[in-house]
């Protein structure tokens, strides 16, 4: 028996009415939020379908093609592992051990993620020229890669419970096997996050594989696009591109599916204690110095050193506070539109929570599978052909920075939002107070922290971001990663180094924050 | 002040029905408890009357003013004049003990005499600038009902308002604000789980059992005259004992019992002459004479001037078991002629234990109610 249409009806009135009316305000954003998301896509697809089946097959099937697969997987894999491995043993040591000074270790550690990775590999390749190809590129990007591991498995074992591990020593486990068949197990939906992050960013990278001469699909579609002008043939690797980024997101998805580790029973979880390590301090320490110096200490130090020696530029010298104020600006834009598309997404799908505010709150996360590269790319080919006003438009660079790093965005707002109890919101209601003052009297004030973290961050990858910025930036306006990039291209690295510096200054201060974070966690909550 | 009407309401939850055609009368100025166990509809139902909730059917109306009619009429919460405090007191954290009561005041309001008059009404005066974080559970919840009552509302919902404090705060607040609800002479719906709360504060109780309200009745009336077995032993422990129903007494294992007249509401089946059927006598209607061995009923003739109705010499049993409370103590009491029954139970001062063991002599004071 089918319901009469009245009927039903009148039931969706009053089951939007009886709650809130401002998810007008919410649907709105969303919805815009949802079509920037998906534009890049869609266009990259017409792009690189207008051509014909028969081109994209030609395209596909070429020897170069399977060169890159291979080049980009065997990169990949080994960075994954080696990044799986410094990330879980640096953890352990500073999370478990009786390390000398493991404070200043979890900040030290997490530091390098506060150096763009062309930067990083600016650093090695200005001081050995030797530098090229596949060991190269992985010493590289795993040097600056492996705190995306580091955090999350650190996190997650200072939040281990103890008793479980007691538990396996209880029923004659060693150590060792309870640290396999235990602690490992409950870190390892963190571990396999943090591979999924090193994965991602590979796929995405450009300017560091540039400079050590390594080809992977990012740069070809660069060189296609930017050298070549070959559109179709860059969207089309594009695409490629893209199903790999979601292979990797499926993959991760399916293994963490199983092994979660849940905390059945009441009682505080309490902190294991912490292992002796005795006469193994010194090479511990050692370690750990090895691999901070490699990481933090050689690029900074190459930076420290060109900039010592002054400019050697042959390029019009301009001024690097123009580039800098640039950066500011675009970065100020595009962290503003990030965060302010994110509210309404995570306030639908938090508060009204149906399978279409599940579905746009996933799409918001697509971005995440799109390498910089990507977003440029579908927005150039959407430019181009429906709306040329904009096309290198300081608009486009804003939208761009914006849809890449929504993700990033909905990470703060998301957390913030789901602080804030429904309740909250109803209480003010039963005092009078309008929905929508409400609103701005309660629920912005109690989120406004998670804002400004999302603000922040957006803020930060903006402006160390480089692939988009090629691409995108006004012609004859440059920011600080597109002025770097042009002295670096023509190896006048005195004149780059003081635009990677400012560069790492603005990035290092989230990064400190987020390890001072993360040793806070660590220590006992303030009583109440 | 308004009394707050709910008629034939009905709710449900994907395919589950939480409300089902539930009605309730809360009367003007009085504190209407509504008593049912967790999961039952109760926070469901406080969110009807306070419109976060809209119902399949029904109606709810405050005075002459109906505020929802489902399909034709619906105010919105902030439009209703009622007030809210829900089950943790939800003070925003943001704002000091003083903006949380002066929220829902006019800028003017705010600033004048009338949040420092409600700070000191509840007793938190001191705590005017302090953040909820730094109170503990009992001042939050005089800060939310300041705060709900800081508009004098047509009406006040309570959800469970003292469930999340611990026992020895629980009576002190509890009593405080039972004090300041009668003062202010709101009508106020209170909802718990929790018997002995609703007993001793309410005017009104209204039992809760799958979303609907199954009796409706001072609490004296509600104990002593529930309307079946389950409701009484929902609301204290319980003796059912067969019976002969006559007019107005009823022949059991006890003796002759007077019976309550019916509760308003039930069968009238009840008082029909010669029926067989239940009776119940609650703990405290019992008295236990101990008897010395070897000297059988012989003690008990010379306590006879209780009251009421009772056996000419009581029936024998001993003490099976004794829970001691400290305030009183419960005793499970097996009788010589049936020992296959029920165990009696019966409720005497804690000072008046008995050891088990001991045997006694039971007789019934007050009347017994008959059970649907």
């Amino acid at each position: 028996m089918s319901t009469p249409a009245p009927a039903l009806a009148g039931r969706w009135v009053r089951a939007w009415s009886g709650r809130r009316r401002w998810p007008l305000v919410s649907i709105a954003g969303a919805g815009i939020a949802t079509a920037l998301v998906l534009v890049p896509l869609v266009f990259l697809i017409h792009e690189a379908l207008h051509s014909g089946p028969g081109e994209v097959r030609h395209l596909l099937l070429r020897h170069t093609v399977a060169v890159l697969l291979w080049n980009t997987v065997r990169l990949a894999l080994a960075c994954m592992a080696l990044c799986a491995v410094l990330g879980v043993a640096s953890a352990w040591l500073v999370q478990r051990t009786t390390l000398p000074w493991s404070r200043l270790w979890a900040v030290a550690l997490v530091l390098p993620l506060g150096v763009p990775d062309f930067v990083v590999a600016f650093g090695w390749v200005s001081i050995d020229h030797a530098l090229h190809g596949y060991l190269a590129a992985v010493m590289i990007m795993t040097l600056s890669l492996y705190p995306l591991v580091y955090l999350p498995v650190s996190a997650a074992l200072a939040r281990t419970d103890a008793s479980l591990e007691e538990a396996a020593r209880s029923l004659g486990q060693s150590p060792w096997q309870t640290f396999l068949r235990v602690t490992l197990r409950q870190i390892s939906p963190a571990l396999l996050g943090g591979c999924l992050l090193v994965a991602l960013a590979l796929l995405a990278e450009y300017g560091a594989f540039e400079i050590v001469q390594y080809r992977t699909f990012t740069v070809e579609i660069f060189t296609q696009f930017k050298l070549g002008f070959d559109t179709v043939a860059a969207c089309v690797l594009s695409l490629v591109l893209v199903v790999l980024s979601v292979a990797a997101l499926a993959g991760e998805q399916a293994l963490s599916g199983r092994g979660q580790a849940w905390r059945a029973g009441p009682g505080a979880t309490r902190r294991p204690p912490r292992v002796a390590l005795g006469r193994w301090s010194a090479p511990a320490l050692a370690a750990l110095a090895a691999l901070a110096g490699l990481a933090l200490g050689v690029p900074v130090a190459a930076l420290v050193y060109w900039m010592a020696r002054g400019s050697s530029s042959t390029l019009p010298s301009t001024s690097i506070l123009a580039a800098l104020a640039h950066t500011a600006e675009f970065s100020a834009a595009a962290a503003a539109l990030a965060t302010a598309l994110a509210v309404p997404v995570s306030a639908l799908a938090i508060r009204h929570r149906n399978r279409v505010s599940v579905l746009v709150e996933r799409l918001a996360y697509l971005p995440l599978a799109l390498p910089g590269l990507v977003v440029a790319l579908g927005l150039v080919s959407f430019t181009v052909r429906f709306a040329f006003a904009l096309y290198q438009s300081s608009l486009e660079l804003i939208v761009a920075y914006a849809i890449l790093f929504l993700p990033l965005a909905l990470v703060g707002v998301r957390s913030g939002m789901a602080n804030v109890p429904p309740r909250l919101e109803e209480v003010g209601r039963s005092l009078g107070v309008r929905p929508s003052r409400t609103w701005v009297r309660v629920t912005l004030p109690l989120i406004a922290p998670g804002l400004a973290a999302s603000f922040a961050l957006v803020f930060v990858s903006a402006a160390t971001e480089l692939t988009a910025t090629l691409l995108l930036h006004p012609t004859g306006v440059n920011t600080l990663a597109t002025q770097f990039w042009a002295y670096t291209t023509e190896l006048s690295y005195g004149a780059a180094a003081p635009y990677a510096g400012l560069m790492v200054a603005i990035s290092a201060v989230p990064a400190y924050l987020l390890s001072r974070r993360l040793t806070g966690a660590a220590a006992p909550a303030r009583g109440r | 002040m308004s009394a707050l009407t709910v008629g034939g309401l009905r709710k449900g939850y994907a395919a589950t029905p939480v409300l089902r055609d539930l009605d309730l009368q809360a009367p003007a100025g009085a504190l209407t408890a509504v008593l049912g166990l967790s999961g039952c509809g109760k926070t469901t139902l406080l969110r009807v009357i306070a419109g976060f909730e809209r119902p399949e059917r029904g109606l709810v109306s405050l005075g002459d003013r109906t505020l929802e009619d489902a399909g034709a009429t619906y105010v919105a919460p902030e439009r209703r004049e009622i007030g809210y405090v829900p089950q943790e007191g939800a003070l925003f954290p943001h704002l000091n003990v003083r903006e949380n009561v002066g929220f829902g005041l006019s800028r003017r309001e705010r600033r004048g005499q009338t949040v420092d008059g409600l700070l000191e009404m509840v007793g938190i005066a001191a705590l005017a600038k302090r953040l909820p974080h730094e109170l503990s559970g009992g001042e939050q919840q005089r800060v939310a009902l300041a705060r709900a009552l800081a508009r004098r509302p047509q009406a006040l919902l309570l959800d469970e308002p003292f469930s999340s404090l611990d026992a020895s705060m629980r009576t002190r607040v509890r009593e405080d604000v039972h004090e300041l609800l009668r003062q202010q002479g709101v009508t106020t719906v209170l909802v718990t789980h929790d018997q002995e709360e609703a007993l001793s504060l309410a005017d009104v109780v209204a039992v809760l059992r799958d979303g609907r309200v199954v009796q409706q009745a001072p609490p004296a009336e509600l104990y002593e005259r529930p309307l079946d077995e389950s409701l009484a032993r929902f609301l204290g422990a319980v003796n059912v004992l067969d019976a002969q129903l006559r007019d107005d007494t009823a022949v059991t294992s006890l003796g002759v019992l007077a019976l309550h007249a019916p509760a308003a509401g039930a069968a009238p089946a009840a008082g029909v002459a010669g029926v067989s059927g239940a009776v119940m006598v609650r703990p405290e209607q019992l008295e236990v004479h101990p008897l010395q061995a070897g000297e059988p009923g012989q003690g008990e003739h010379g306590q006879g001037e209780h009251e009421g109705v009772r056996g000419r010499e009581g029936v024998r049993g001993h003490v099976e078991q004794c829970r001691y409370y400290g305030h009183d103590a419960l005793l499970h009491i097996r009788t010589d002629d049936d020992p296959g029954a029920e165990l009696l139970l019966a409720r005497v001062p804690g000072g008046r234990a008995l050891a088990v063991g001991t045997p006694v002599s039971v007789t019934v004071s007050g009347a017994a109610a008959a059970l649907e």
